[in-house]
């Protein structure tokens, strides 16, 4: 591989936090501002300093507006093992571009105080399963987000992630099944609190931070059964569906099931509450996708796992949808979830629809139907050692 | 609810297929909110509008100044820019209902939210 030229070498100082997402996102953010990650370095695993190559110093910067995964970036002027060998390089870098002013140690700092001004801790309308704001912002950054674009969240929630969306510019659609957490009614999810509050809705999420004016709709919708006519406009979906634990899954049934203990939706009183199989799920959201994105336009998001039966081939699969990235995050002993990142590359015609359910591709995320029963069979085992293990 | 959704929202009742947009609106409460103007946003919504759709959405809410189509060179015209922005981003319907042209199943819409919800029998597999 060839050495990148000693001038345009960059020094990344990462966050160590997030470590497996850290990749995807700088090279998305690259990718976004019309760069390439080019770099001589092999591992980029544990450690904190990345040596890129940048084309241009404008690049570098646009890179540092966005990213929550670096801290800080440096002009590298020379590096080495050993004081002899940092001399010498530095002897090949052009005197002329040691250009000494305020930047000199660092040009400029990543995003992270996003992380501590978003947080979800002081936000006003929360749900029982918010994303953590850091995360938040690297599933944008991993949809390469950027200013003017439309941005949906089929399981919308709260909005958490739309309002990532929209810190970068991006005007945001949400749906959910939910109409009470829609709407922003019903029992509060901060401890302490009963009900919500006439301010707590994804609208004022927006608003608490000045981002209202991103804010185009959200809708009471079933996301298996979506309302959009056919065409693109969407550049990004990015979305957390529920895995059925804290909040459980669920898509509209029919009037004639019998129900037990089920819920109809206030207004319409169309049923509500059939467990919606997760593989049917994943299938419905990357067939969206695929219909829905523009043409290059990214889809993120998060594919729980049973780690010991995960498999690379388990990450759901479409011909119009490339794979990008797929980045772990450990939930549990037992249990990972998976930051799934996919570009839209084809454009998207019907059969398509049906042409993966054939592919063995697909078929190995069965399994994952079971995943909340494999979820909680893990939690009564170890609570049933801790029993045993007291009583001893 | 704004315009420009109304303008991508469909109905999926069975049997419906493309017959289901536009949805007939109807308005009970409506209420403009003033939005910040970017015309960078707007110019690029423009190829994506269903005009006809627009215009019969515009005519039952009785807003004036509505352009009929899309001008050359719009891209750089900020008088028509303007009146776009004002009607897909800050005509906001908090309260009515959006019907399917095709099966009249009527869709609510209550706080500025429509509620798309279909049971089992009532959508398309």
């Amino acid at each position: 591989m060839a050495v990148p030229g000693p001038v345009n070498r960059y020094l990344l100082l990462m966050a160590q936090e997030h470590l497996e997402f850290r990749l995807p996102e700088i090279k998305s953010l690259l990718s976004l501002f019309g760069g390439q990650f080019t770099s001589s370095q092999e591992t980029y695993g544990k450690s904190p300093f990345w040596i890129l190559s940048i084309p241009s110093e404008d690049i570098a910067r646009n890179l540092m507006k966005r990213t929550v995964c670096a801290k800080s970036i440096f002009e590298l002027w020379g590096h080495g093992k050993s004081p002899e060998e940092l001399y010498s390089s530095l002897k090949n870098y052009p005197v002329e571009k040691m250009v000494c002013s305020e930047m000199w140690f660092s040009i400029a700092d990543g995003q992270r105080e996003l992380i501590e001004s978003y947080s979800v801790k002081k936000r006003h309308f929360i749900g029982n399963t918010s994303m953590d704001a850091g995360l938040s912002f690297i599933m944008a950054n991993h949809g390469k987000v950027k200013e003017n674009d439309i941005v949906f969240d089929p399981f919308v929630g709260t909005g958490g992630l739309l309002i990532a969306s929209a810190h970068f510019g991006a005007y945001v659609y949400g749906t959910d099944i939910d109409y009470n957490t829609v709407h922003g009614l019903g029992k509060a999810s901060r401890k302490n609190q009963k009900w919500r509050g006439p301010d707590e809705n994804i609208r004022a999420n927006l608003r608490q931070y000045g981002l209202e004016k991103y804010y185009l709709d959200v809708l009471v919708s079933d996301a298996s059964k979506p309302s959009w006519r056919k065409g693109t406009y969407f550049d990004a979906v990015i979305t957390d569906p529920p895995y059925g634990i804290r909040e459980s899954t669920r898509r509209t049934g029919s009037q004639k099931e019998i129900p037990k203990g089920i819920e109809k939706c206030p207004e319409t009183h169309v049923p509500v509450s059939l467990s919606y199989h997760l593989s049917d799920m994943f299938f419905d959201l990357l067939n969206f996708a695929a219909e829905t994105l523009v043409l290059g336009g990214r889809l993120v998001y998060w594919l729980p796992v049973y780690t010991p039966e995960y498999t690379e081939e388990m990450v759901p699969w479409h011909p119009c949808l490339k794979l990008i990235s797929n980045c772990e995050q450990k939930l549990s002993s037992h249990t990972s979830r998976r930051l799934v990142t996919m570009e839209k590359v084809k454009e998207f015609e019907n059969r398509d629809q049906y042409s993966h359910l054939l592919s063995d591709h697909f078929l190995p995320y069965q399994g994952h139907n079971s995943f909340r029963e494999k979820y909680f069979s893990g939690v009564t085992k170890r609570i049933a050692k801790e029993e045993k293990s007291s009583q001893e | 609810m704004k315009l420009l959704t109304h303008n991508l929202l469909s109905s999926h009742v069975r049997g419906v297929g493309p017959r289901g947009f536009p949805l007939r609106l109807q308005a009970t409460e409506v209420r403009i909110s003033p939005v910040e103007f970017n015309p960078d946003f707007v110019a690029r919504m423009i190829p994506k509008v269903e005009w006809a759709a627009l215009l019969e959405a515009a005519d039952t809410l009785h807003l004036v100044e509505v352009p009929k189509e899309p001008i050359q060179g719009y891209e750089h015209d900020e008088r028509f820019l303007r009146k776009m922005h004002h009607v897909l981003l800050e005509v906001d319907v908090l309260e009515g209902t959006l019907q399917c042209p095709e099966s009249g199943r009527l869709f609510p819409i209550s706080r500025g939210i429509p509620n798309m919800l279909l049971s089992d029998e009532e959508t398309e597999t």
